[in-house]
């Protein structure tokens, strides 16, 4: 049995920050799994109460209280509009840990996070043979998409899935892009779902930045970022892998960092400062200074040279989703519009609600499917109501989760990286 | 004591010292709603023990989420049969502890009950379910070229059972009036779970008692709604929002009083105090008069002719009354601007210290003068931080009291203020609340305002309709 005292001292930290919680329910506009279920432990102001009553011995088992805290997409709706301005995601970063490192982590989480992510170089082998036996238990589910399904039906594989790809971005051919030497050094940190799912998004950064005359860096060996870690409280495991980054990435050795998925810059702006203190605090404040959003470094930092074919009379429309991590989380939302401008082939019209959450969430969208499907359906619904024939967005894991959506409604609707619809208007001259 | 035994999936209600075991009647809860719509969880059941009003959580024994008013009504008559006390809850924004819930009582949401049933632009009403969001409804109305007025602060997310079970105001009370005043028909459930009906959905309508006059602002203690039919206007066709700057608060409301004297009646008539113009200077940065002694934000609607006139007039009675400086927006952007410093106020205050007790005590208009003072002679002499701010024009200041309730010495100079506001406002030939509702918070002070024998007299229908005491009791009239 759980000692529920100590884990009341535990959870006391948080005391302050849970007191600037008015209780006004205001989150309640915002949250998109409450939308879904109309459920107060849902919304951030019944976690934060919960973690409350955590302090004031309110319950017997804290199992309760766990599972709630874990069915969040730490979106930041709720903490972007808050009135009162409670660093939400702060405290259920902190309140997760807290309750990992009290409870422990579940053993599949353990297997996964400390037996594979843990290890980069193991991670990529692994994934690599995972690539090539995939096709034993995958079909297309369409001739459009790419996306897959399972060749078993079974409950719960209902999902359309980018299957892996046979070789990952970091070991493919072409990706020795040295770009201009004479430019601003910027390293590019792939992250795990460009590297092994979106291949074709990095080579369009890599593009991209050439043709923006930037020295490109790219430490063929990269680890996760950490965040499906944290986000499951696994500090330790989240600690390794910024100390085996941060070795790759001395913020010394280059001007900018950029990535190409809204999640990892995020993760690496935001919590490698926080939640990885001691004698790196300087290198990772550095590294978070220089990091940035594939779009916001080539709208902001180099001015954005305009592709070189001009206007060809049809223009595809096509819509544009923020995720997130970019626009709640950064407040990046004009520059990857700049950078979809930048197309001539294309005409960006908004859809409705283009910053709701797509619902994808990371391990929410493994751990809670259902409602991240249907959170999902609405993201879709939009997309199709704009009645464009592409959807860009700044993050794979949206691209995964919005793919899997349109895939399922049968759209025939293409789903890219911005830095993708950029990157196919550049022709090189040489 | 807590309500619920762990281990056998048991259930004990206690109530008025008595004591049910109720296995029986979680079956009959689950058989009428579908077992994913009875909460029974510890962790849940502490999720509908508060509301927005800083009070002591009180958990209930259990959450019901009926998504049919069928199986609301049953739910209600599953209540009144087992005698247990039911607290509705929509959003739980309530500012008074109106939802927070008996102990070992019912908690039953409105939530899944959010169905606009019908907007109806011949005759100009709508019917709705209770757990429709204000906001939502607001703006389908208003893409029909309709206006629904009331706006609560909490409208975004509020319901619009809990608007009317609140009578909740707003920033247009002025001109448009309440919740009440566009109710024009209900059906309840009473406490035995019968369905009464009561209003029309014509302009006039002298059909028996009118239920509804009582059933609007009685916060869940006679009934339990499961349709609505409200009241829409046509949308003014223009409107047009000043800022005026004063160096002097009595200025300020004299030209309140000024405006009004003048026969115009502007839609919204806003007053923020020097504490809070700085605080949301600080916040937001939107560049407001941080050395202005007070702020009125004036807005008129109506014909685009008469908006033009009006605005004028408002414009010369300020310059006559001595205004610093005011400034009519010229577009929709800076309408926008002039309201998104009153907007950010709350939030603003909110920032400054962690509790943050918003209070709605109202005077007379003529009177509000003296009431600011009074405030501010106030937050001298308990030491505290108090900013006001409010609907001017409605006499409806919201002092917003900024402590720490964990410091229990602070504390006590909070609850000490607060209770010398609401004398204060009363001694004014005020009222307790404006708008927020007595719920749990003030039922205390209620005597001081109405007297004992009206007291008495709601306690009398309270108990004739509902005898067992089992809709949201303790709320208003204490008991």
């Amino acid at each position: 049995m759980y000692d529920m005292k100590r884990l009341a001292d535990l959870v006391k930290s948080l005391e302050d920050s849970l007191a600037v919680c008015m209780r006004c329910g205001m989150c309640q506009a915002v949250c998109p799994l409450f939308a879904e279920t109309g459920r107060e432990a849902d919304v951030a102001r019944g976690k934060l109460a919960l973690l409350d009553g955590l302090i004031k011995e309110m319950f017997k088992d804290p199992e309760g209280v766990r599972e709630r805290l874990s069915r969040c997409l730490l979106c930041g709706s709720c903490a972007a509009n808050c009135p009162s301005g409670v660093k939400v995601l702060d405290i259920f970063f902190d309140a997760r840990v807290i309750l990992t490192g009290y409870m422990g982590l579940n053993p599949v989480k353990r297997a996964v996070f400390r037996g594979m992510l843990a290890h980069p170089e193991f991670f990529d082998r692994l994934l690599h043979s995972a690539s090539t036996i995939q096709k034993l238990f995958l079909v297309p589910s369409d001739d459009f998409s790419g996306l897959s399904c399972a060749r078993f039906s079974l409950p719960g594989l209902e999902r359309h899935v980018k299957a892996l790809a046979p070789v990952s971005f970091r070991k493919s051919p072409g990706r020795h892009t040295p770009g201009n030497a004479s430019g601003p050094a910027v390293a590019f940190f792939v992250g795990c779902m460009v590297d092994k799912i979106y291949p074709d998004t990095g080579h369009a950064v890599l593009k991209a930045l050439r043709y923006n005359q930037a020295n490109v860096l790219m430490p063929e060996e990269q680890g996760c970022c950490g965040i499906p870690a944290l986000a499951s409280g696994d500090l330790e495991t989240f600690e390794k892998l910024v100390r085996y980054n941060l070795e790759r990435f001395d913020p010394a050795g280059f001007d900018f960092l950029v990535t190409a998925c809204a999640t990892c810059t995020s993760t690496i702006k935001k919590l490698w400062p926080r939640f990885f203190g001691g004698r790196e605090k300087a290198r990772l404040d550095e590294l978070a200074e220089k990091t940035m959003d594939i779009s916001q470094f080539l709208v902001d930092q180099t001015g954005l040279i305009p592709a070189a074919s001009s206007a060809t009379g049809h223009k595809e429309p096509l819509t544009y989703h923020d995720p997130c991590h970019l626009k709640k989380s950064l407040g990046i939302a004009a520059q990857p519009r700049r950078l979809l401008s930048a197309n001539p082939a294309y005409d960006l019209r908004e859809m409705n609600e283009a910053d709701r959450c797509c619902g994808c969430g990371g391990s929410f969208n493994l751990q809670y499917y259902p409602v991240s499907a249907a959170i999902g359906r609405r993201k879709c619904d939009a997309i199709i109501e704009s009645g464009c024939s592409t959807v860009a967005t700044s993050c794979p894991a949206c691209m995964l989760q919005i793919s899997d959506m349109l895939s399922q409604a049968g759209k025939r609707i293409q789903v890219k990286h911005a830095v993708e619809i950029y990157a196919e208007s550049i022709r090189f001259r040489d | 004591m807590r309500a619920i035994r762990a281990g056998d999936n048991r259930f004990t209600f206690r109530f008025s010292g008595k004591e049910m075991h109720t296995k029986g009647v979680l079956k009959e809860f689950e058989r009428i709603l579908g077992k994913e719509n009875v909460f029974s969880e510890e962790t849940d059941l502490h999720a509908y023990s508060y509301d927005a009003a800083v009070l002591e959580p009180v958990t209930p024994a259990l959450v019901l989420r009926p998504v049919t008013c069928e199986a609301l009504g049953e739910a209600v008559r599953v209540c009144g049969e087992n005698r247990l006390p039911l607290t509705v809850r929509g959003a739980g924004t309530n500012l008074s502890g109106g939802v927070l819930p008996k102990k070992g009582g019912v908690v039953i949401l409105t939530n899944a009950l959010n169905e606009i049933v019908e907007i109806n632009e011949q005759d100009l009403y709508a019917v709705v379910q209770p757990g429709v969001v204000t906001a939502k409804f607001a703006s389908l109305v208003e893409s029909k070229g309709l206006f629904y007025p009331p706006d609560p602060g909490s409208q975004a997310v509020s319901t619009l059972g809990g608007n009317v079970a609140e009578n909740a105001g707003g920033l247009r009370g002025l001109r448009y009036g309440v919740t009440r005043d566009y109710v024009m028909g209900l059906e309840f459930f009473d406490a035995g779970g019968a369905l009464v009906k009561t209003g029309a959905r014509t302009v006039k309508c002298v059909t028996g008692y009118n239920l509804g006059g009582l059933l609007v602002g009685s916060e869940g203690t006679l009934g339990v709604f499961s349709r609505i039919t409200l009241k829409l206007i046509p949308m003014p066709a223009a409107k047009k929002a000043m800022m005026a700057v004063f160096s002097d608060i009595r200025q300020a409301s004299e030209t309140v009083s000024a405006i009004i004297a003048d026969k115009i009646v502007p839609v919204t008539l806003e007053f923020m105090d020097n504490f809070t113009i700085r605080a949301v200077e600080d916040f937001s940065g939107a560049g407001l008069p941080v050395d202005a002694a007070a702020l009125l934000l004036i807005e008129v609607d109506g014909h685009p002719a008469q908006v033009e006139e009006e605005a004028a007039r408002v414009e010369q009675i300020c310059r006559k009354m001595g205004v610093m400086r005011i400034q009519a927006a010229r577009d929709a952007a800076e309408r926008d601007k002039v309201w998104e410093a009153r907007r950010a106020a709350l939030s603003a205050l909110s920032r400054v210290r962690p509790t943050t007790v918003l209070e709605d005590a109202t005077v007379p208009r003529s009177n509000i003068p003296a009431m600011v003072a009074a405030i501010g002679e106030i937050g001298k002499k308990y030491d505290l931080l108090i900013g006001t701010f409010g609907h001017a024009g409605d006499g409806n200041l919201h002092p917003t009291i900024l402590s720490d309730r964990r410091d229990a010495q602070a504390w006590s100079r909070v609850e000490k203020a607060i209770d010398a506001i609401f004398e204060k406002a009363l001694e004014l030939g005020g009222t307790l609340s404006g708008e927020h509702g007595i719920g749990a918070a003030k039922s205390k002070y209620l005597e001081n305002e109405i007297g004992r024998p009206s007291i008495l007299y709601s306690r009398r229908i309270k108990a004739a309709l509902d005898p067992e005491n089992i809709l949201n009791p303790g709320k208003i009239i204490g008991g």
